[in-house]
């Protein structure tokens, strides 16, 4: 049964990269990624376990601490990173529950994250050569902790599930667990300048993560090397009880969620809130504008483009405070950063509706006031907050001279970026995460074109900003203040040209070709 | 509107199974001549012609992957026909596309909704993109919400209504014009006999008023009990057109349905599933 399960894998893998040739760029582009890491990190490791035993304690703690967590931590944010084993599928085919969890923990080992991390920690045990009772604990020591990674992401599937059946909770929950992914620069930056005032914090905080169920089996071979046989036994208890207690926990999670189909209690509401489909205008650009808006509240696929933005101006400032007194000047960018990001966020509009979009279609609404719509919802939060962005810095840290410069940059990126995603999402689809699924999951078989069509809509971009940078850069070098006031007139009028004709051209060729697209976006479904 | 060669002509590529009568001497509703669509190596809809006589309840039958959902989102204008023609009311589809959509109303099979939209604001969208103005819509989304039971959940987001209650927003959405012709694909899959009673009335009556209804279904019984005309369809060809009198002959539409479509294994079956 357990080789059935594995079998199943390896065939799902297989099928997935005959659907379409981008996959498999994907899968050998992640696949040289990761083996590059590992030769950098094995190298150094092998050259570390010579020289400096306890730096390389250190860093194997830290480095194994970090994957732990991460195994753990990963499938909060991206339900569905790996369902192709969801054990829901197999409620129906009474299988044991020993050989179940046997076999679904060692099928996420098939795969690039598993298998990197299963040859990481079977390296770094290797990597003790210079002592062979290291490398002879290092071994068991190195496997109950590539079970426990794989054993951990299981269990958090499998509390998601029952917990997450709402559809409430998985909107929000997914949405919160990309926070503290965006602050880890930060965190690292502080943790650096801790490390940097004094020397001995990392190997603190190895010291004390050692004694805890993330550390303890990374600790084994460094302290046998080092000659603590009695420390290195208390961890290994300490490493194999964890392991014990959460594939126990894993089991009961799932017993629990194969019995506990999704259900969805929610409250019947009668009639009467429009929304703003009352307080837009009741034409067909008002009316669309309207069901963007709320689509840009309501799915939390457009929340999580948003929330990028605050996540940000955190690290922007943070990077900057650690580097010297007070607020730093990078944050002079934000205006034109959050412009070019919210301009950004309508260009792949029709991929996010899915065959929805045939509503607009079978009513016959005209391409322009399709693409028009939307570009003002998306206008209707993208202005006033890029006019802040834009003003608020230079105001802060007291060169308000800048802020023409600044303000027509970010206008001119902002209207020009509206007009090109209007462009751009009448005619090049991609495979975004479909509506209702997790919104930072990446759809199989999609990475390829995705970053193509991105890059594609960078290089178009910057080309049609240039008229605009040209004068910024003439104000930056010191050819006269007057060029700033030249930017922010360009910015508006040009701007504002750019996005009336990105809007009429997008609203052509989706008259021409709605269903074209219709066909490319549901594809993917 | 268009010009009388745009039309099509009956004497030329009519179905022969199609017996003249009143309704069908005027400008059906849809006629389609030489429609197909081919996806790679597979060849959906083979050149298809059928008249949907105006004032018809018109059933489409067929086994599944016939090719139903394909030919009518083409004629429907969703899809793009690799051949082929299709005219509502005397209307090119695919030559004045603005035209036709107004003239119809449209329930497609598997494609989403905009599920984050509540039922009311779902309806009221849909009738605001056609161009209609707030009060109408507002009258007669209430109305649409009262007719098909979904007054108490108006409010509710679609994505968390059952699956027969999305077909009936749906319906809804394809209603809120006033089309004079409705194409339904599958308008009953998973509504349950009180909402299909209720949807099967509202549709009688548009009949009645002189609208014209084209339902795709695989539940023969409904189509015979409820549908004046029918056509079968299987592998991308009409297999038989015509009233339901016609098509079935003295047999039940099952039957029929059976013997032109074949496929009925004639086997011991499953003998080891006795349970005794």
């Amino acid at each position: 049964m357990v080789a059935h399960l594995l079998k199943l894998k390896l065939i799902l893998l297989r099928n997935s990269l005959r659907r379409s040739p981008w996959q498999i760029v994907g899968i050998v582009f992640g696949a040289l990624y990761g083996i590059g890491i590992l030769t950098l990190l094995i190298g150094a490791l092998f050259f570390l376990g010579m020289s400096d035993p306890a730096l390389a304690r250190t860093v194997v703690i830290l480095a194994g601490s970090a994957l732990l967590l991460g195994w753990g931590l990963v499938p909060l944010l991206a339900t569905g990173v790996d369902m192709t084993l969801d054990p829901a599928r197999f409620v129906t085919f009474a299988i044991p529950m020993p050989q179940m969890l046997t076999g679904l923990a060692l099928g996420s080992l098939i795969g690039i994250p598993g298998l990197i991390t299963l040859l990481a920690s079977l390296a770094q045990a290797f990597s003790w050569w210079a002592h062979p009772a290291a490398v002879l604990a290092g071994i068991p020591a190195a496997l109950i902790a590539v079970m426990s990674c794989v054993v951990l992401a299981r269990m958090t599937v499998a509390a998601t599930t029952s917990l997450a059946s709402s559809r409430r909770f998985k909107d929000v929950a997914g949405l919160i667990a990309i926070v503290p992914l965006v602050l880890i620069g930060p965190i690292f930056g502080t943790m650096a300048t801790a490390f940097s005032a004094s020397g001995n914090f990392l190997a603190d905080l190895a010291d004390g993560l050692a004694w805890t169920p993330f550390g303890a089996a990374w600790a084994i071979p460094g302290d046998i090397a080092m000659g603590n046989p009695g420390a290195a036994a208390a961890r290994f208890v300490i490493a194999a009880a964890f392991l014990a207690l959460i594939t126990w926990a894993w089991k009961v999670l799932l017993a629990r969620a194969l019995v506990t189909p999704a259900h969805n209690a929610t409250a019947r509401r009668g009639a009467g809130k429009l929304g703003f489909f009352a307080r837009f205008p009741a034409t067909p650009t008002g009316a669309v504008a309207a069901r963007a808006l709320t689509y840009w509240i309501r799915d939390p696929r457009y929340g999580a483009s948003l929330i990028i933005i605050p996540a940000l101006v955190v690290v922007l400032v943070f990077t900057g405070i650690q580097g010297g007194e007070g607020i730093p000047p990078v944050v002079l960018g934000l205006g034109p950063l959050v412009a070019f990001l919210l301009a950004f966020g309508i260009s792949a509009d029709i991929s996010y509706d899915n065959t929805a979009f045939a509503l607009h279609i079978s009513t016959g609404v005209s391409g322009t006031a399709d693409r028009a719509g939307r570009a003002i919802a998306c206008a209707v939060f993208a202005l006033p907050a890029t006019l802040a962005a834009a003003v608020v810095p230079p105001v802060l840290i007291g060169q308000p001279e800048a802020i023409p410069v600044l303000l027509g940059l970010s206008l001119g990126l902002l209207l020009s970026g509206l007009g090109l995603s209007s462009v751009f999402s009448a005619r090049y689809t991609y495979n975004v995460p479909l509506p209702g699924e997790n919104a930072f999951k990446t759809p199989p078989g999609s990475t390829g074109r995705t970053m193509l069509v991105q890059f594609l809509w960078l290089a178009v971009q910057f080309v049609i900003a240039l008229p605009l940078l040209v004068p910024a850069a003439l104000y930056t070098f010191g050819a006269g203040g007057w060029w700033g006031w030249v930017t922010l007139v360009l910015g508006v009028l040009y701007g504002s040209a750019a996005m009336i004709a990105g809007i009429r051209i997008g609203g052509k060729w989706l008259d021409r070709r709605a269903p074209e697209v219709l066909l490319a976006v549901s594809v993917n479904k | 509107m268009p010009g009388g060669n745009q039309q099509p002509d009956p004497s030329v590529s009519t179905p022969a199974e199609q017996a003249p009568s009143a309704a069908a001497q005027a400008v059906p509703a849809l006629a389609i001549r030489g429609l197909a669509k081919r996806f790679g190596a597979k060849i959906a809809v083979n050149g298809i012609n059928l008249d949907v006589p105006a004032g018809s309840f018109y059933g489409l039958v067929g086994p599944n992957g016939a090719g139903k959902t394909t030919a009518l989102s083409m004629a429907t204008g969703l899809m793009r026909p690799d051949y082929g023609q299709v005219w509502v009311h005397g209307v090119d589809v695919w030559e004045q596309p603005l035209a036709a959509k107004k003239l119809m109303g449209v329930l497609p099979d598997g494609v989403r909704l905009f599920d984050r939209l509540t039922g009311e604001q779902l309806v009221t969208y849909a009738g605001l993109l056609r161009g209609m103005d707030r009060d109408t819509v507002a009258e007669r989304t209430a109305d649409l919400l009262r007719a098909l039971d979904l007054s108490a959940d108006a409010g509710t987001l679609v994505v968390d209504y059952s699956a027969g209650m999305t077909k009936k927003i749906a319906l809804a959405s394809a209603l809120i014009h006033a089309p004079r012709l409705l194409v339904l694909d599958e308008p009953f899959e998973a509504v349950d006999p009180v909402s299909a009673a209720n949807i099967r009335d509202i549709l009688a009556d548009y009949v009645s008023s002189g609208g014209t209804v084209i339902v795709s279904s695989h539940v023969m019984d409904l189509v015979q009990r409820m549908c004046d005309h029918v056509a079968v369809v299987a592998a991308g060809n009409v297999l038989a057109a015509g009233t339901v009198d016609e098509v079935r002959g003295g047999q039940s539409l099952e039957e029929t349905f059976v013997n032109l479509v074949g496929g009925r294994s004639t086997s011991e079956g499953l003998s080891w599933l006795r349970t005794s």
